[in-house]
């Protein structure tokens, strides 16, 4: 029989940390804008279908990164707590602060339990309120915990670098199509050398509030995330027509028939 | 330390991590059985003879674009009138509707469930179901409630929604077993869906344009309610109109009151001098 080692609990908790900050690092970043309408979410995803960014409830949306279907686990329960709260209360009691605090708690039980491995992912909750400065954006990490961001925040990747950019261009007041670019620049600037994203190639979506309908969340299409990168040069007048527009016509088919 | 059935629970249960079906109704039945319309402890009480409010008359066409539907203001409570300003109709997602008719306090909580379930799957599998597997969900929720229906509490929905696939509107009709029939052009259900349905065969044609169609429905609830003392008719005195849905490739929406008060005005103008309505030719 072999006797087991001692492993102090500092020891076995820094193990763990390790474990799961390696394995998030190692995928690409994440990154939420706050602006005008709202709040912003943009991705570097190839794929289609297997999304980072999600709509859970009316005015709160869930972003991920590490692996996939850990998180992916994490969103259906969080759609299934939010539905059932919404559905036996009120739509309204369903808050962004209220699904924090249950994936922090899982987050947090399974991290320091000790037979599961924990959790390689981060999280984003965001939920949108009819005032900016109302809006709230919780980042959770592996081991439960929760900070609140401001502004804008990154994670997965070369995080530190994508902040940094977004530290330096980020102003208040953005419109929907300039935040998307500014994310979509940020995510550029993980290397040494900035990166050319291709529009396919980002995932991005919003909770808008100016959108009339109950649910908030809109997915982009490739249409309106080329859209967005295109009118650099005339923000203004083009921005609003082009938001104005995508509301009508778009947000229907978005985050309808698009989303598969 | 948790309370699933409240949804109050500090972390996420065990069993909302584990995979299962996209279906709400089932996350209900296995977390909250209680909160389902037919799965009431109290529901062996609903037997004979307790007077609930009732909705009645729902009307549904589909024209040129999509489908609409129409439902009267009225819920009865015996011979009593329950209430004026009910609504009957409901949107269920972005591109389809239900109405509903029958115990009304079931009904709304039947459309409250069918509208999470729709929106649950959506979110779940990440694309929306087909028309057709909507109009089955709903089968399958009327089913779950027959232990009810036989009870006395019946609820027949009508269900119309945009079919993205076929660019067009479709109606399905449904019967307290959860029998699931696609209608043709128009069709009505309710205490008053006779007449609606006789005033609409002479007023429907294909092709009508949307205005026109409105005006068509709301000539057959007026019908409904001449004829059928459940069914309330457009009240002019408190400004109280049908609730008109709409459902096209953009997406569902409520005619706004104000409109629909226009045309209700000039069916009740042109009901002043022929009270039966407009005369359809003979051949």
């Amino acid at each position: 029989m072999t006797t087991p080692f001692y492993v102090s609990p500092e020891q076995l908790m820094k193990d763990r940390a390790d474990f799961a900050r390696k394995g998030i690092a190692r995928g690409r970043s994440v990154v939420v804008v706050q602006y005008a309408d709202g709040i912003c979410f943009v991705a570097e995803n190839p794929s289609r279908a297997l999304h980072k960014i999600s709509e859970i409830y009316d005015r709160v949306a869930f972003a991920a990164v590490g692996r996939y279907n850990e998180f992916e686990n994490l969103r259906i329960a969080g759609v299934r707590l939010a539905d059932l709260r919404g559905y036996s209360y009120d739509r309204r009691d369903v808050t962004g602060r209220g699904l924090a605090n249950a994936y922090a708690q899982t987050l947090g039980t399974i991290f320091s339990s000790g037979g599961e491995k924990p959790y390689e992912v981060e999280i984003f909750v965001a939920e949108v309120a009819d005032n900016p400065e109302d809006d709230t954006v919780y980042r959770l990490t592996y081991d439960g915990s929760v900070a609140d961001e401001q502004r804008f925040a990154v994670m997965g990747g070369q995080a530190d670098k994508v902040a940094g950019y977004l530290g330096e261009h980020y102003r208040e007041g953005l419109g929907r199509a300039e935040a998307v670019r500014l994310a979509v620049s940020a995510l550029a600037y993980d290397a040494d050398e900035p990166r050319d994203i291709p529009a396919d190639q980002v995932e991005a979506a919003v909770l808008d509030r100016s959108r009339g309908q109950q649910r908030k969340f809109v997915r982009l299409d490739d249409r309106a995330v080329i859209d967005a990168l295109a009118d650099g040069a005339a923000d203004g007048a083009v921005d609003g027509a082009a938001d104005g527009a995508a509301d009508g016509a778009a947000d229907g088919a978005a985050d309808g028939a698009d989303d598969g | 330390m948790t309370d699933s059935s409240a949804g109050r629970a500090a972390q996420l249960p065990g069993s909302y991590l584990a995979p299962g079906s996209a279906s709400f109704a089932d996350l209900v039945a296995g977390q909250a059985p209680a909160l389902l319309p037919g799965g009431r402890a109290a529901a062996t009480a609903a037997s004979t003879g307790l007077d609930v409010p009732h909705g009645t008359t729902i009307v549904a066409a589909t024209f040129d674009g999509g489908v609409m539907m129409a439902g009267d203001r009225r819920a009865t409570m015996g011979n009593i009138i329950a209430q004026r300003d009910i609504q009957k109709v409901f949107p269920a997602d972005e591109y389809s509707c239900v109405g509903i008719a029958g115990s009304a306090g079931l009904a709304v909580e039947l459309v409250r469930l069918f509208q999470t379930e729709l929106e649950h799957y959506e979110k779940i599998e990440g694309t929306p179901l087909s028309l057709d597997g909507k109009a089955n969900r709903l089968a399958g929720l009327i089913r779950a409630n027959l232990g009810m229906a036989m009870q006395g509490l019946a609820v027949v929905p009508l269900f119309g929604g945009y079919d993205l696939h076929a660019g067009s509107g479709r109606i399905f009709s449904y019967d307290v077993t959860g029998g699931r029939y696609e209608e043709t052009a128009f069709h009505a259900v309710g205490s008053g869906a006779l007449f609606a349905r006789g005033s609409l065969k002479k007023l429907y044609r294909d092709g009508l344009a949307e205005r026109d169609c409105v005006t068509a429905i709301v000539q057959a609830l007026y019908d409904a309610a001449d004829d059928d003392s459940a069914t309330g008719g457009p009240d002019l005195t408190r400004r109280i109109f049908p609730v008109v849905a709409i459902v096209t490739g953009d997406g569902y929406r409520r005619m706004p009151d104000d409109d629909v008060a226009v045309l209700a005005d000039e069916v009740v103008a042109a009901r002043m001098s022929r009270p039966d309505g407009p005369a359809a030719p003979l051949t």
